[in-house]
Formats: C-alpha cells, structure tokens, sequence
C-alpha cells in the first residue's frame, strides 16, 4: 500500500505517469498544465523516469510527435490545455481513427477571447467528437487513479483508443491535497507492458494513415464507431480491477444523496465537491437535492446514466461552457438527448456556470437547486440560464 | 487496394485500415476515369524517353524494341506525354466507352 502524502495534484499526476513507466512524452507547457511536464521532463532528466523527453516547437507537433511515438508500440504521454489543445484538434481526430492510444491530461480552461488562464470545460467541449475516451476526476486522488486507468483501457486490445482525463485548471492542477501514490509493484500487476498486435516495425513493414476512398471510407468509420461502443466493457472491468487492488471504486455515473430526490444538480469534475456540500446543507434544511456526477464522458454511459436518473423529477444541468446559439450547454443538449425516449424523464434544466475561473459557490449551487424546485411546476422560458453573471 | 477489393463489409475493414502488405498500391487502378488515351506513332517515335519520365503516373515502360508503351490500369489521361512528346509521336484520343 502506496504511503499519503501532501504534494500537488500536478506533480502527483507525473508521479503516476512515471509510475505507469511512460517511454516517451512529447508536451509543449502550456498553463495551467505546466507543472505537469515540467516535473515529468525532470524525472526524466534526473534518470529517475527511463523515457524520451521530446520538446517540441508546438501543441501541433507534441501531438503528431505521440501518434509516431505510439504506433512504434512505445507508451505515450502527454499533457495540455485550452488554446493547446485547440491547436492538436485536427491530429486529433486521426489518433482515435489510427487506433493510437496515446494517454493525455488536459488541464481544462477557458479559450480565448477574451484571453483567459482560468478554468472552465470550454476546451475539452470542443473536442467533444474527436473520439477519444474521456473521463473527468474530481479530485487529485482520482486525477492519479484515472491516468493509471487511461493506461490499461487506451491501451488494452480491445480498445486500442487514445484516452483523454481532465482535471480542472488551478482548481485541481495548482492545488496541494493529500495523495496516496500506489506502489510500483502494485501498479505493474495492474498495468501490463504495452504490447499492441500491430506497430511499425522496420522488420515487418505496414503502413498506416492510407487514403480511404469514397468506397471504404464510411466502412472504415463504422468500424471505429463500433470499436468505440465496444470500449466500455474494458472501462468497466478496469475499474473494477482498480478497486479490487487499490480499494478505490470508480463507476461511470455516480451518485450522492439521490435516494429520494425531487432534484438531482449533473456536474463534471472539480465543483462536484462544492455541489456535494451545498447538497449536505440543503438536506439538512429538509431540501430533497441530490448530486450526479458523469465520470465518464465519451463514450457516454447512457444506460448507467438513466438509471441514475430514473424516478427523478428534476434534473439540473450545470455546464462548464457556451454554445453559442445552441439549445442548451453542451453535456445539457447531450442529456436530453439520452433521455428523449424515456417514458418517465426529469424534466431537464440547463445552466451554465463558472466560465472563465468564475467562483461557482455553494449558495450558486443553493440557487441553482432553487430554480430547478420552481421549475418542477413550471417550464423554464429559455433553454439554458447562466448563473452569476451580473445583470446591472 | 483496388477499388473492388475496397468493396467490403465494415465487419472486414482491416484494424485502422492499416495496410499489411506493403507496396500494393500497384494494385490500385487509377486508370478509370480517363476521357482521353495516348496512342503511340512508332514511325515518329525517336525513343527518347521523355514520355517516359515525365508521366506523373509512371505508365510508359519500355518494350522489347525499346518503345514506351503505357499502361493503361494507370493511365489518366492528363495530355502531359503528347504534350513533351518531341517528335509529334504521342496523339489523344477519345475513349470510346
Ligand atoms: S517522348 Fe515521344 S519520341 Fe520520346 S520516347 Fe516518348 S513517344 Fe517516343
Ligand atoms: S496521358 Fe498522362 S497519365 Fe497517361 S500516359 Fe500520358 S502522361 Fe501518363
């Protein structure tokens, strides 16, 4: 059993890498993910992580620089946020399609313009359909366990999909909090050597990115579309496996208080915590609220998440970014989605909160759940409300 | 792959739609929406290979004889060999279908 220690979510999350026995990196720094691969670039340094350090000139190349690197049959890291991000978009969308199981951390932040360091899902929403696995920690325990579990999933050859895990810019990147770092022994009884059934290989020569004519191209993406469905299976038996070892259970939806609900706040990440709070003091003042929070995001748990929902009146949904025109934030326009052809669904209402390192704060929450209870007997006139943006 | 080979069922798309023998683009036929074909002059021809080099699609091989004879599972059309073509050997044609 690793031993408790205070260290910050960052390091802890390169500790894990290291601990993954990551063989090559490639990361340009980009706040607030910087600490990440800096504290990874010095283990390297220090012989203390046997891997390649690649620095790169760009986003654009770390992320080219990891296809490479993958398809070799190397495991591969690497870390970015916002406009970082934002600049690997189109290399992207060709890891998930190559089968490239490339492991990324993305410290979620705002995109510009304005031009904003601070927190919110604006990011990794517009990277919502390149196809790779996504799961979200909520705190900087579950941040190392996840990217352990990235690992095995992204890599298994059941899956063989990159693999993104957000933690929250600042919020969990920048902060110290007490983390148990499992042992080595125990980490490689979970993670096996990376042994993908193909790679490029100068003694057995394949190619890979070849031209899909209009003839096999659809195929080809329904294949990957199945392949992706697919992956579940492997996301829960991990998990499973994670708790059997480590003693720390995840599940794709998770639940808190629901018993009995008449309202149920749906959040992602970091404010879960703060959400879980105004919950308890709610409860306390007789108020029936309770918390769901999606750990897994691509692919979505639709099943896992109508039971989770089942029976509820209402649901509020409390996004982390904007689209613009849309009808609803994007996890709200999602759920409603998923709940459509259920018989008996919570009426779903959408906010949107915290954008930009806005303080999302306990009374948010207080009033958030207020709304959701007036609006049991009553439907809401638009389609998302933003919460704490002032009016005069 | 040839165009027909690529007429598959998704359940047989390759993993990622790797290619595991490499070089079988030759395979592939790229001849197929030609509208116009290069026909050789061999009383004109000097064998000077021009033709030979500059075809974007590398169609023209040398006979026994030493004519540049192209291959038409290649061949697009595109005019280049009877345009560089010294000798006024090289005329298009229509393809007739
Ligand atoms: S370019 Fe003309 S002359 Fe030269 S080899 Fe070809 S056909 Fe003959
Ligand atoms: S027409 Fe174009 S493609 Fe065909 S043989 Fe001549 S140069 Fe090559």
């Amino acid at each position: 059993m690793g031993k408790r220690v205070a260290m910050e979510v960052s390091i802890a999350i390169a500790e894990a890498v290291k601990l993954a026995r990551a063989e090559v990196i490639a990361a340009y720094p980009i706040t607030p993910q910087t600490h990440i691969v800096e504290h990874l670039s010095e283990l390297v340094a220090n012989g203390e992580l046997d891997a390649e350090y690649v620095t790169v000139e760009s986003e654009h190349s770390a992320i080219s620089c990891c296809l490479g690197s993958v398809a070799t049959g190397a495991r591969t890291f690497t870390s970015t946020s916002s406009q970082g991000l934002a600049l690997m978009h189109e290399i992207l969308f060709i890891a998930s399609a190559l089968r490239l199981p490339v492991v990324m951390v993305v410290a979620n932040r705002a995109l510009s313009a304005p031009i904003s360091i601070w927190n919110d899902h604006s990011d990794i929403m517009a990277q919502r359909d390149i196809g790779w696995i996504q799961t979200f920690a909520e705190n900087g325990q579950e941040a190392v366990d996840l990217v352990l579990h990235a690992f095995r999933v992204a890599e298994d050859r059941n899956v063989m999909f990159p693999m993104i895990v957000n933690i929250d810019g600042f919020t969990l990147s920048h902060v110290i909090e007490p983390i148990v770092l499992p042992d080595q022994e125990d980490v490689d009884a979970f993670l096996p050597p990376f042994r993908p059934k193909y790679k490029l290989d100068p003694r057995k020569p394949i190619s890979i990115g070849a031209v899909g004519v209009p003839e096999i191209y659809f195929e080809a993406k329904k294949a990957q579309d199945e392949a992706f469905k697919n992956s579940r299976r492997v996301i829960l038996r991990a998990w499973k496996d994670f708790a059997t070892r480590f003693g720390r259970e995840y599940h794709p939806v998770e639940t808190y208080r629901m018993e009995d609900a008449e309202v149920g706040l749906l959040i992602m990440g970091s404010l879960a915590e703060t959400a879980m709070t105004a919950v308890d003091k709610m409860r306390e003042e007789g108020k029936k609220v309770g918390l769901i929070r999606l750990r897994l995001w691509r692919p979505f748990p639709t099943k896992e998440f109508r039971k989770a929902v089942s029976g509820l009146p209402v649901l509020a949904v409390i996004d982390r970014a904007l689209t613009p025109g849309a009808s609803g934030g994007p996890v709200g326009t999602e759920v409603r989605s998923v709940l459509y052809h259920c018989a008996r669904r919570p009426r779903v209402v959408n906010f949107v909160a915290g954008l930009g390192g806005r303080d999302v704060t306990v009374e948010d929450f207080e009033e958030m759940a207020d709304r959701a209870f007036f609006y049991k007997k009553k439907r809401p006139k638009e389609a998302y409300e933003l919460i704490g943006v002032r009016e005069s | 792959m040839g165009k027909d080979q690529a007429l598959m069922s998704w359940k047989d798309v390759p993993f990622g739609l790797y290619i595991f023998e490499p070089g079988n683009s030759a395979q592939f036929k790229t001849g197929d929406w030609r509208s116009m074909r290069p026909e050789l002059d061999k009383e004109k021809c000097v064998k000077c290979g021009s033709c030979y080099i500059l075809c974007p699609d590398m169609c023209y091989e040398a006979d026994e004889e030493g004519f540049y004879q192209v291959n038409l599972f290649y061949c697009k059309g595109c005019g280049i060999c009877a345009a560089v073509c010294p000798k006024g050997a090289i005329t298009m044609v229509l393809e007739e279908v």
